[in-house]
């Protein structure tokens, strides 16, 4: 793509500052980036507490042996849905929301390229989530048996033969699917054709990098998860028999299918934080990013491993050898591009004039944290090891560290980061640091206690547990609760600065280096119109 | 201003087609797994007979289908040493019936023709057919687990409360990897479904 195309806007987007349409009108048919990544960002934000709340449910009932508080089918649907509304409902929508508001400011672009497919993209969201939770009311109303209760992974045969639950988590995961397909076209085509002139491929922020793997990653395997529900659908009502055995199918079909899409999707979940963090320890630092081309390097060398490595999931499910061997080193290998992710990120710093701001803490807290999901991934990739851990609280562990500390706490790094930039006002210091302090002391108090408990033996997904687990897992439920009511500050922290606060400059930041830090704080509605000279 | 729309639409269209080639190669894998399980004994699929040809693309994992004739007893037996062949039986829900082996577990040098029985019940006051769906565990030792004759390779009909000794007649074959002393063979009964007839009747 070598034009850089100027500022390019292909579809209309409701007039020049005359006719923009106000109140609700106005959100459901904007095609204004800002507008949507604001959109995806708050609703990201709601659905964290949705899916945070169902999970505090859990651990009250893990507090103590014995059932307390509910029945087993409530505590899997508890499970199962807890784990789609995150990743599907928080996790993704954060990514994109950051994508919408972030990749046209920081290349120089008017909008996104396809402003209304963006709006689609995301208005799908609400219905899909409805449909999540939905089961879980038409039950009270004794309609169904509640929400689907097979863990998020959708198993069969469990989840042939589960009741009207999981039929909506079907429909559900299609709809997610169409809306991360078109945000990722949009993505795509943004990057490749609205560069400002002169911003090669190998000037592209390393966020927009990140970015553009992530969206070749959704292309790539959302497709396979889409036909993995609708053979599942198609089992359940119209006869086949993909994945029952008595029909001439297989259930570790299914498992094949699921996570040719599931492992890709973990780091679809964390490319675009992996893009964001060199620019905010480059900020903090007052340096300039370390390796960059080392990290696109990296970023493509995991994008391609990512697709050939899926079966680490299930080595107990039963494979030859030579199979169990080559995931286990296929597995261990992405270790190497992700390590030169983290000198990169460690150099960035070195010997930089650091500054400890809310953003830098939650970066840091991300990189020692994620380190260790990543530490204890190549545990879990050990065939022999994995034997004992599969299944057990060590894999709920390893998977938290990667997905809230690598996750959700690489979200608020950005959103921290950028927040004085897209609402004009610095965040309140005080409380974002005490934010940090709370959620990464509560964080480690909720789960390494659950390594030693899988190592122990303790297995996931149980709503009861042999009482020698008993004091660890009350440790674990006390952190649970106190993570949990700690992201109010992180939602206050945000009401606040939306609604006013200390000015923020252009560059809100001292140190921070790009496009996005010429314009002013907030941007103005239409930006980049005349697009920025790259030197 | 508004130069790139074509590249847009082509972009597009290049990025639709490989979501569209994402979503055939999901459904690819599904012969693609069969035939690579088929060919090296994954998950326990044990070799069916000639009639085996698949359901669209499907390996019926040895449902059906009689011995073939190069099935036939091997001549060695390798009397070196010894397999342990345990058996199992498991009833799937919807099926009102109860089985269980009547031999758990056997001895056996690889290459000697053995015969045991599970003992299937229908518990429930209406005739039932069911069709049982064999596993055998270590995979590997899959392709070298030979049944002659068995229960499985046809769907069976049970009357109100009958009882019915349900036989297998099964070589372990010679060439099984040595490192292997242990094999565990598991039926999962299931209830026969309507349309499966169907399709029997076709083939
Ligand atoms: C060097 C890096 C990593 C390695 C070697 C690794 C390895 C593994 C292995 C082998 C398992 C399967 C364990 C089992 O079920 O027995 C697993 C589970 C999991 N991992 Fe990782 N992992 C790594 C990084 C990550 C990252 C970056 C993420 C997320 C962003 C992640 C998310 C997960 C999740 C969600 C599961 C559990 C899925 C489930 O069963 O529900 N991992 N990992
Ligand atoms: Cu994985």
């Amino acid at each position: 793509m070598s034009h850089a195309t100027t500022a390019a806007h292909d579809a209309p987007h409701g007039g020049h500052g005359a006719a923009h349409p106000s109140g609700l009108l106005r959100w459901l048919t904007t095609t204004n980036h800002k507008d949507i990544g604001t959109m995806y960002l708050l609703f990201s934000l709601l659905m964290f507490f949705v899916g945070g709340a169902m999970i505090l449910a859990v651990r009250a009932e893990l507090f103590q042996p014995g059932l307390q508080l509910m029945q087993p089918e409530f505590f899997n649907q508890l499970i199962g849905v807890h784990a789609l509304v995150m990743i599907f409902a928080a996790l993704m929508p954060a990514a994109t929301g950051f994508a919408n508001w972030q990749i046209p400011l920081m290349i120089g672009a008017p909008d996104m390229a396809l402003p209304r497919i963006n709006n689609l993209g995301f208005w799908l969201l609400p219905p899909a989530a409805m449909l999540l939770t939905l089961p879980f009311v038409l039950a009270i109303f004794g309609i169904g048996d509640g929400a689907v209760a097979t863990g998020w992974t959708l198993y069969a045969p469990l989840s042939v033969q589960g009741g009207l639950g999981v039929d909506f988590a079907i429909f559900a995961i299609h709809i997610l699917g169409i809306s991360s397909i078109l945000g990722s076209i949009n993505v795509i085509v943004t990057i490749f054709n609205l560069r400002a002139p002169g911003m090669t491929m190998m000037k592209l922020p390393i966020f927009a990098w990140g970015w553009l793997i992530t969206a070749f990653l959704l292309i790539a395997t959302i497709p396979v998860l889409a036909g993995a529900v609708t053979m599942l659908l198609t089992d359940r009502h119209f006869g086949t028999h993909f994945f029952n055995a008595a029909g001439g199918g297989d259930p570790i079909l299914f498992q094949h299918l699921f996570w040719f899409f599931g492992h890709p999707e973990v780091y679809i979940l964390l490319l675009p934080l992996w893009g964001l963090m060199p620019h905010v320890l480059a900020t903090f630092s007052r340096k300039p990013i370390y390796g960059y081309k080392a990290q696109v390097y990296a970023f493509i060398a995991i994008g391609l491993l990512s697709v050939v490595v899926w079966a680490h999931h299930f080595f107990t499910a039963g494979m030859p050898v030579p199979a169990l061997l080559y995931f286990m080193y296929s597995t261990m290998a992405i270790s190497l591009p992700l390590a030169v992710l983290f000198f990169c990120w460690i150099a960035t710093m070195w010997r930089g004039a650091m500054s400890f701001e809310t953003p830098m803490l939650f970066a840091q807290g991300f990189i020692v944290l994620f380190g260790i999901a990543g530490l204890t991934g190549l545990v879990l990739a050990d065939v022999a090891a994995d034997a004992q851990y599969h299944h057990s609280y060590f894999v709920v562990a390893h998977f938290h560290y990667a997905l809230f500390a690598g996750g959700i706490m690489g979200v608020m790094t950005g959103v921290y980061y950028w927040l004085p930039k897209w609402t004009g006002h610095m965040i309140d210091e005080r409380l974002g640091k005490l934010h940090f302090w709370l959620t990464i002391i509560s964080f480690n108090l909720t789960f390494l206690p659950q390594f030693f408990l899988g190592l122990a033996g303790m297995p996931r997904r149980i709503p009861d547990y042999a009482l020698q687990f008993t004091e660890f897992n009350a440790i674990s439920t006390v952190g649970a609760f106190i993570l949990g009511f700690s992201q109010l500050l992180f939602a206050w922290n945000i009401w606040q600065c939306m609604r006013g606060g200390e000015k923020a400059d252009g560059r809100a930041w001292e140190g921070a280096d790009g496009l996005e830090w010429e314009l002013p704080s907030p941007p103005p509605h239409h930006s980049w119109e005349t697009p920025p000279a790259i030197k | 201003m508004s130069a790139p729309a074509v590249s847009h639409r082509k972009l597009i269209g290049k990025l639709l087609a490989g979501v569209a080639a994402a979503f055939a190669f999901g459904f690819a894998l599904v012969p693609l797994y069969d035939v690579l399980c088929a060919a090296t004994g994954f998950n326990g699929k044990t070799e069916g007979g000639p009639g085996d040809k698949g359901l669209g693309g499907f390996s019926l994992g040895g449902i059906k289908g009689q011995a073939a004739a190069g099935n036939a007893p091997p001549s060695r037996i390798d009397r070196s040493r010894t397999v342990t062949v345990e058996f199992t039986g498991t009833v799937m829900p919807g099926l009102p019936w109860d089985m269980r082996p009547l031999t758990f577990s056997l001895e056996l040098h690889p290459g000697e023709m053995q015969m045991v029985k599970y003992l299937v019940r229908n518990t429930s006051d209406r005739p039932v057919t069911g069709q049982a769906v064999p596993s055998v565990t270590p995979g590997q030792a899959a392709q070298h687990f030979d049944k002659i004759e068995c229960f499985c390779f046809a769907q069976q009909t049970l009357a109100p409360g009958e009882s019915r000794e349900m036989p297998l007649t099964f070589i372990v074959k010679p060439e099984i990897d040595p490192d292997i002393r242990h094999v565990t063979l598991s039926y999962a009964f299931f209830s026969a479904v309507q349309d499966r007839t169907a399709l029997n009747k076709q083939e």
